[in-house]
């Protein structure tokens, strides 16, 4: 069984400090769902009013349409995976993974019997009577799960489960995550700063900044389409110019910056005057010496470039200093970057967005 | 050892191990030996010590046991029954004091936020900066049949008559109770300090009630500091004399007032000897029955 979780207006506060701000949405039953934000954005924060660790100042958590509001986490429908785990050291892993069904009186063997399936589900059958330092990091990861899929919760919450991981490990686990929540089908609400996670994995995302909400969309929605400069700016990599509207035609607008005059997608309905910022994507720009010229053309001189494998990212600078990221197949007839030689590099209007000036995420 | 001797240099190494030796030789082992060699003799006039009757003899343990040969009694039912009595209130004061200081030591280590919880833990350190005499006094005053709580049951008409509270030996048990509350309330706040938190609300979330995640989880992890608070404890309150002397009622007899009249007014050293070694190993006894109880091993209840 899954639930619906709805955000109803929820906003957190710690005494002045307002760690969630005005918190509205809705997640659909049997959804990967993901908040995405940097660290201290109040993710751990939402976390914790949805498994009732605490109450929204105000507004309302429902979960299954159900107000929970003095409900506690242990009489809520949902299973929280704690950033550390917080597995049972004294307890062997069946126990660690049976401790719910142990809490609900269910009896011995039953609670072996449903241990050993779900160690088969993580695929770690017959290790039920290890210890729990006995095992590796994924393997404890794991053993989190079962024990959190073992009270059968319709709601399964998740936070930063991965970040202890190493790189590798944390890639294989991402499918395996994945896997699981289509076996089972319940709602996971997933935590992390990691936007490579977020994308990989979710039917959708909320990319959080500073306790409030800025965006929520599937991952290519929140890529493509950015609403607001931090989301554009935080998922992904992004090039800003900066200037102010001196055009506005039916979905488009031009921004008069330090190259000239840019256009892109007006996405959020600016008018000629207004101060603004036009993103594009490296992988939206494209070198243009001696080729075909788009609409809008920056002059800028190299200053590195780096190989990456399959793709190349050359480091440009411009008017002012600016520095702009521009990255290329490899197709296998790239030209030469000399350091110092002029680049003149031109990107397509639809593929750039035109958002009101804004906070910018730092990498 | 020359590897001590080279990290340490020899003036400083000489000082350790000589202390060290000092110590354990002549604090700890030295005077157990003399007691225990006394309990093993008879109580001679100091000119006959070292005289042909100077022997070894089981009498002193005898008497604990039988009494005087030729007393009606079988047993020397007395003495026994204080040895009892002492012990078993022990165990009970032992209780009290872990149910007590658990649910506070909890507290201080996993709810109070950091102020809060320095405050808490000064408020109970304070009280014990005035001497365990005075303490046992305060709760005479306390308990007396005109003392504050009488006064206070009499004025909201709780009671007509004042109760005996010492006579009835509540006093005596409320003063042992708190005489130790330090020793067990330390050892438990530092082995639940130690817990993740998280672990808390994990079998929260999983849907446990309170009681069970202090049975299945705080307690399990706290264990070792649970048998340390129990073991000091009890053994402190089993040598206890101070409280018996003075919020004991007339009939209260605790095992060390014993000790100290053969010692004292009993003039009789062989026999204080034996009756304090039959202590000893009592307590002994309780250590490790409470450390065999708990699966815990005597490096983990030093931690
Ligand atoms: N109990 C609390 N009392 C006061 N402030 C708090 C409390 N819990 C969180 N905060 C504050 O709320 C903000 C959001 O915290 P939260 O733990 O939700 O961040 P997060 O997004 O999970 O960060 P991270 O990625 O580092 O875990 C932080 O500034 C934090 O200091
Ligand atoms: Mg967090």
């Amino acid at each position: 069984m899954s639930a619906d979780v709805d955000l109803d207006h929820v906003t957190i506060r710690f005494g002045d400090f307002t760690a969630v701000q005005d918190a509205h949405l809705g997640i659909k039953g049997g959804e990967f769902f993901s908040f995405l934000g940097p660290s201290g954005c109040g993710k751990t924060t939402i976390l914790r009013a949805v498994s009732g660790f605490l109450e929204p100042t105000e507004g309302d958590v429902r979960i299954g349409g159900q107000s929970m509001r003095g409900i506690g986490p242990n009489k809520r429908p949902t299973a929280l995976i704690f950033q550390n785990l917080a597995l049972f050291p004294l307890m062997s892993v069946a126990d660690n993974i049976a401790f719910g069904l142990e809490v609900r009186g269910v009896g011995k063997a039953e609670r072996r019997k449903r241990a050993d399936e779900l160690l088969d589900l993580i695929a770690l059958q017959g290790q039920g009577d290890k210890k729990v330092s006995e095992l590796s990091g994924g393997q404890k990861q794991r053993v989190a799960i079962a024990r959190a899929l073992a009270v059968e919760p319709e709601v399964l919450l998740l936070d930063e489960p991965l970040s202890a991981l190493d790189l590798k490990l944390r890639q294989h686990m991402r499918t395996e995550l994945r896997a699981i929540q289509q076996r089972v089908g319940i709602t996971f609400i997933y935590i992390t700063h990691d936007q490579g996670e977020a994308l990989t994995m979710s039917d959708r995302i909320a990319v959080m900044s500073q306790g409030v909400i800025q965006q929520v969309g599937t991952g290519a929605d929140v890529y493509e389409n950015s609403q607001t400069s931090f989301v554009a700016s935080f998922v992904g990599e992004n090039n800003p110019f900066v200037g102010r509207i001196t055009a506005v035609d039916s979905n488009y607008a031009v921004v008069e910056s330090t190259f000239g005059p840019l256009r892109g997608r007006n996405l959020s309905g600016l008018r000629t005057g207004d101060q603004a910022m036009l993103f594009v994507r490296p992988e939206s720009l494209s070198y243009l010496n001696g080729g075909t010229v788009p609409e809008n053309t920056i002059q800028s001189t190299v200053v590195n470039s780096e190989f990456e494998g399959s793709f190349f990212s050359v480091f440009l600078q411009g008017e002012g200093s600016k520095s702009i990221v521009m990255s290329m197949t490899n197709s296998g007839d790239l030209p030469a970057f000399e350091q110092g030689a002029a680049a003149t590099v031109g990107f397509q209007a639809d593929r750039a967005v035109v958002l009101p000036v804004g906070e910018v995420a730092d990498e | 050892m020359t590897g001590f001797f080279r990290r340490n240099g020899i003036v400083i190494s000489t000082y350790l191990l000589l202390a060290v030796f000092v110590w354990v030789a002549i604090m700890i082992v030295l005077p157990q030996a003399y007691m225990l060699d006394f309990s093993f003799r008879f109580n001679l006039p100091p000119g006959k010590i070292g005289g042909p009757e100077d022997v070894y003899t089981l009498k002193n343990y005898r008497y604990l046991l039988f009494g005087r040969p030729g007393d009606e009694a079988m047993f020397n039912v007395l003495h026994l029954t204080v040895f009892l009595r002492t012990i078993i209130a022990s165990i009970f004061v032992t209780l009290i004091n872990f149910a007590i200081c658990y649910p506070i030591a909890y507290y201080i280590a996993q709810v109070a936020k950091g102020g809060q919880a320095r405050a808490l833990i000064l408020i109970l350190i304070l009280p014990f900066w005035v001497n365990e005499i005075l303490r046992a006094f305060a709760f005479r005053i306390l308990f007396g049949t005109s003392g504050v709580i009488n006064a206070f049951l009499q004025t909201f008409g709780i009671i007509d008559q004042p109760i005996d509270f010492i006579r009835a030996d509540i006093a005596l048990y409320a003063g042992l109770s708190y005489a130790y509350i330090l020793l067990m309330v330390f050892p438990l706040y530092n082995a639940i300090e130690s817990l993740d938190h998280n672990q808390v609300e994990a079998a929260r979330d999983l849907g446990s009630p309170w009681w069970r995640i202090h049975w299945r989880v705080v307690m399990p992890h706290a264990k070792p500091g649970i048998a340390s608070g129990c073991t000091l404890v009890f053994m402190l309150t089993a040598g206890a004399l101070a409280a018996p002397q003075i919020l004991g009622g007339p009939s209260s007899f605790w095992f060390t007032q014993i000790i100290y009249r053969w010692f004292n007014t009993g003039g009789n050293w062989p026999q204080g000897a034996a009756y304090a070694i039959v202590l000893l190993l009592a307590c002994l006894i309780f250590v490790l029955t409470v450390m065999r109880l708990f699966k815990v091993s005597l490096g983990e209840i030093a931690k």
